[in-house]
């Protein structure tokens, strides 16, 4: 009897269920897309430029996931990515090395990543100040480097800016009877590397779990023997180094500085995070529900522009109806679970 | 199935700021044998526990394991020596599978292989017969399968000495007795089991021996089947049976014939099981039974403090609606909490402020009283109860805990109660205001105040209360009044009284 019962399907845990929704809701919201607006949303193209457009937001926003699933919040990133930009156009316009610009992305994160952890898994200072602080700090530095926009010149860069991924097989016919081939930027690579590797380690490592662990119960995680402090710290090392990361994607988009480089962007993420099932009370979440929920709210910006309303605001109007009506979903979908538990 | 000393611990003395908790305390362990260890409150059995498991260090005295000296300065020296502790909160993580629970936090290598670890935990769970599968997610497991889950994690870290504190606090009787024959099964495996618990019953029913502990010193160890219900109450209460029967000081108080004030029929809310009770005008009776009981809960169902489920009450036969505190003080009804600190005082708001406050928020927001009235309901208080405040404008926080209590006392005659509540009003404060306020209580009942009270002191409550109500393991089991109420009675009613409203 008992050999039955285990091999019996399991009910989704609370990410999975999330995930699915997150999935099952882009889907349908992109199918009504492609049936009643047509125009881009019937071209693949649409899906590569959506994810051109947003390999950076879509790579601060898995180091966000990670972060709020050990429970905790960073809202530095946006920051930090615009500074990362803007440090590494000088130094490549300055004559520099472009694979030393890369270690400078990656230096220019970790140092975030490592003094916001210290500070709030060691010297336990609340999360939401400590990189609200680093915020305005990266803001600040990011003027002080230029208040004027900046465009980068260096050489090999802007090889590297120009080099795209050309998929022949997905592209399209267009009216003058070319074929268009799929592009996607490098970028998007880097996005969908930095996709697997931390989906595998939220799933198979130990420290993966751990981030789980310490957001689903604190005080339990810590009974549990896992060592929290360390664990919250790495947490938000990664978010860290995956804003650095994301600055030089972004820089590798647009090809300049702007001290109002991703303005905005660490809400952009909190907010995919979220609709991509990550809770913000910590230990519920996944990458690729992230991605979906980037996705989503871009398809949804889209659609709102494709049906006429070109007006900023009702991009943020509809990103802001979206965000509510996704938690209440979540709350909705997990309290009844836990109700039909009693 | 008896076998060596597993655990011993040896005149263990502990101090804390102003307090020997532990004076020369010892314990034993042996192997295969389930444990109880019992005390009331400030007994000293959680710091005993939490010496044990490392959580703090003892002052003097020393832990044997297995006959080797051991020294344990954390949770996880603990672990290492074998001992485990399953909590009456569940200490696992909700949103892991029951199979991460079981293994997370003591992996070696840093990467996981979920099927070997399912598999393992599957085995484990089979072994000991709990019903729940490695994949499930935790949170959708009900309190006592998680609650074996954390037992089946110890278990699989070879546990040889199993601290369960308090685990079936929240469980109903059907999960007590899945969790009771899980530890029955361990004990013949030859783990050491202590079982920390308040329901008398349950001891009896499971553990072979019981250690009693009373004000921070051993009382005795016996074996369970040697020591009657009766005279283990005794010894955790203090009181020698016989030296109890030749006290009993046979007062006759008149019961009270006054009109009936609040009547309350099959009440019941999320913490207390349903029960009748009734007070007349100028009674003043109390709620007794060992911690844990349920006494607290039940006046708190009367006051609507913890969410009411179910039951009639009448107010002066006159049917209402209590579901909220704020019904029941609109209906005369005040309610001094059990915990001061956290339900009582606002300790950064002045004396002044803290008196005021019920009557404040029974005027509600838009009839503000007045600084110069308040200043006069204060400065009246004060004087009337005695507090001892540098002025009226002192922050609570700052005077001694009787004081404290005196102006939750002066918050509440301020609402001028017709029924008033009070739940341990006299712990923790010195003799005299002990004193004071039983006197208090007196008088207001003359006035024609009902009062519940509600006292640790068994003492205390036959002075002043002219009707008793026991309770046992949340189940009223008696009710005693004029002759029977003293010590031994009351004694033997909390240890042996039948469940259900059995009169005397």
């Amino acid at each position: 009897m008992g050999k039955n019962l285990m091999k019996r399907k399991e009910p989704l845990t609370d990410t999975q269920l999330l995930m699915t929704i997150t999935i099952g809701i882009f889907l349908v919201m992109y199918l009504l897309a492609m049936i009643f607006l047509q125009g881009g949303f019937l071209h693949t193209q649409q899906i590569f430029d959506m994810l051109n457009d947003n390999a950076s937001l879509i790579i601060v926003s898995c180091g966000l996931t990670i972060v709020m699933i050990g429970g905790g919040i960073d809202i530095s990133v946006g920051a930090v990515t615009s500074l990362v930009v803007m440090s590494c156009v000088l130094y490549l316009n300055g004559g520099g090395n472009l694979f030393v610009s890369m270690l400078i992305a990656v230096a220019i994160g970790l140092c975030f990543g490592v003094g916001q952890g210290f500070l709030i898994s060691y010297l336990e200072i609340q999360p939401f100040i400590v990189t609200l602080a680093g915020m305005f700090f990266a803001r600040g530095m990011t003027t002080i480097l230029s208040v004027n926009p900046q465009k980068a010149e260096h050489e090999g860069f802007t090889l590297l800016r120009d080099t795209k991924i050309e998929i022949p097989w997905l592209g399209y016919v267009a009216k003058n009877g070319n074929l268009v081939p799929a592009r996607i930027e490098l970028g998007v690579v880097v996005a969908f590397i930095c996709i697997i590797l931390i989906f595998v380690m939220l799933k198979y490592n130990r420290m993966g779990r751990n981030f789980y662990a310490i957001g689903g119960n604190q005080q339990s995680a810590l009974m549990l023997g896992i060592n929290v402090k360390r664990t919250r710290f790495m947490s938000y090392v990664l978010s860290g180094l995956l804003s650095g990361l994301s600055g030089y994607v972004f820089m590798m988009h647009t090809g300049a500085g702007n001290a109002t480089n991703a303005a905005g962007m660490e809400m952009n993420a909190i907010a995919s995070s979220i609709i991509g099932g990550t809770l913000l009370t910590g230990g519920v979440g996944n990458v690729i529900g992230t991605l979906f929920g980037t996705l989503t709210l871009t398809t949804i910006k889209k659609i709102v522009v494709s049906s006429g309303f070109n007006d900023p605001w009702w991009q943020s109007i509809t990103t802001g109806g979206m965000l509510c009506f996704f938690i209440l979903l979540q709350s909705v979908v997990l309290g009844r679970r836990s109700r039909k538990k009693k | 199935m008896q076998e060596a000393t597993l655990l011993q611990m040896r005149h263990i003395d502990k101090r804390f700021p102003g307090v020997l908790a532990l004076n020369n305390v010892d314990f034993t362990l042996r192997g295969g044998e389930i444990h109880a260890l019992m005390g009331e409150n400030g007994a000293g059995k959680s710091t005993l526990i939490k010496i044990l498991t490392g959580v703090y260090q003892m002052d003097g005295g020393e832990i044997l394991v297995e006959g080797e000296q051991a020294t344990i300065r954390s949770p996880q020296d603990a672990q290492n020596h074998g001992i485990s502790t399953v909590y009456q909160e569940i200490t696992l993580c909700p949103n892991l599978t029951v199979g991460e629970n079981m293994f997370i936090g003591r992996e070696n290598s840093p990467w996981i292989k979920h099927k070997e670890r399912e598999e393992r935990a599957d085995e484990i769970l089979g072994q000991l017969g709990i019903p729940a599968r490695s994949t499930q997610q935790l949170g959708s497991c009900s309190l006592a399968v998680q609650q074996m889950v954390a037992i089946a994690r110890a278990v699989d870290m070879n546990c040889k000495v199993l601290i369960l504190d308090e685990p079936t606090s929240s469980l109903d009787d059907k999960e007590v007795n899945m969790l009771f024959s899980l530890m029955k099964d361990l004990k013949s495996k030859g783990v050491g089991i202590i079982f920390v618990t308040h329901f008398l019953e349950q001891v009896y029913e499971v553990s072979d021996r019981i250690t009693v502990l009373r004000n921070g010193e051993l009382v005795g160890e016996y074996l369970t089947s040697e020591l009657p219900q009766v005279e283990l109450v005794a010894k955790m209460i203090g009181k020698e049976l016989d030296e109890l029967s030749a006290l009993s000081e046979v007062d006759e108080k008149k019961s009270v014939q006054g009109e009936v004030f609040y009547e309350a029929r099959d009440l019941s809310s999320s913490d207390a099981m349903p029960f009748d009770f009734t007070i007349r005008k100028g009674e003043v009776n109390g709620f007794t039974g060992l911690l844990g009981s349920g006494r607290s809960e039940s006046v708190r169902a009367i006051f609507g403090a913890d969410k009411v489920t179910g039951g009639k009450v009448k107010i002066k036969g006159e049917e209402v609606k209590i579901t909220h505190p704020i019904d029941a003080m609109k209906h005369g009804i005040g309610y001094l909490a059990e915990d001061r600190k956290r339900d009582g005082i606002i300790a950064d708001l002045s004396v002044r402020e803290n008196i005021i406050l019920a009557l404040q928020v029974m005027n509600g927001m838009f009839k503000p009283i007045s600084r110069s009235e308040s200043e006069a309901f204060a400065d009246e208080y004060i004087k009337v109860l005695n507090i001892k405040t540098a002025s009226r404008e002192t922050p609570v926080g700052s005077l001694s805990g009787g004081n404290q209590q005196k102006v939750i006392l002066a918050r509440w005659l301020l609402t001028h109660p017709d029924y008033l509540i009070l739940d341990e009003p006299t712990r923790g404060i010195d003799v005299g205001t002990k004193l004071e306020i039983q006197k208090l209580v007196l008088k207001l009942a003359e006035d024609g105040v009902s009062v519940t009270f509600i006292s640790s002191e068994v003492e205390e409550m036959l002075r002043t209360c002219s009707r008793l109500i026991v309770m046992r393991d949340r189940h009223i089991v008696g009710e005693l009044k004029g002759q029977d109420l003293t010590q031994a009675k009351v004694m033997k009613t909390i240890a042996g009284g039948e469940k259900q409203n059995e009169n005397e």
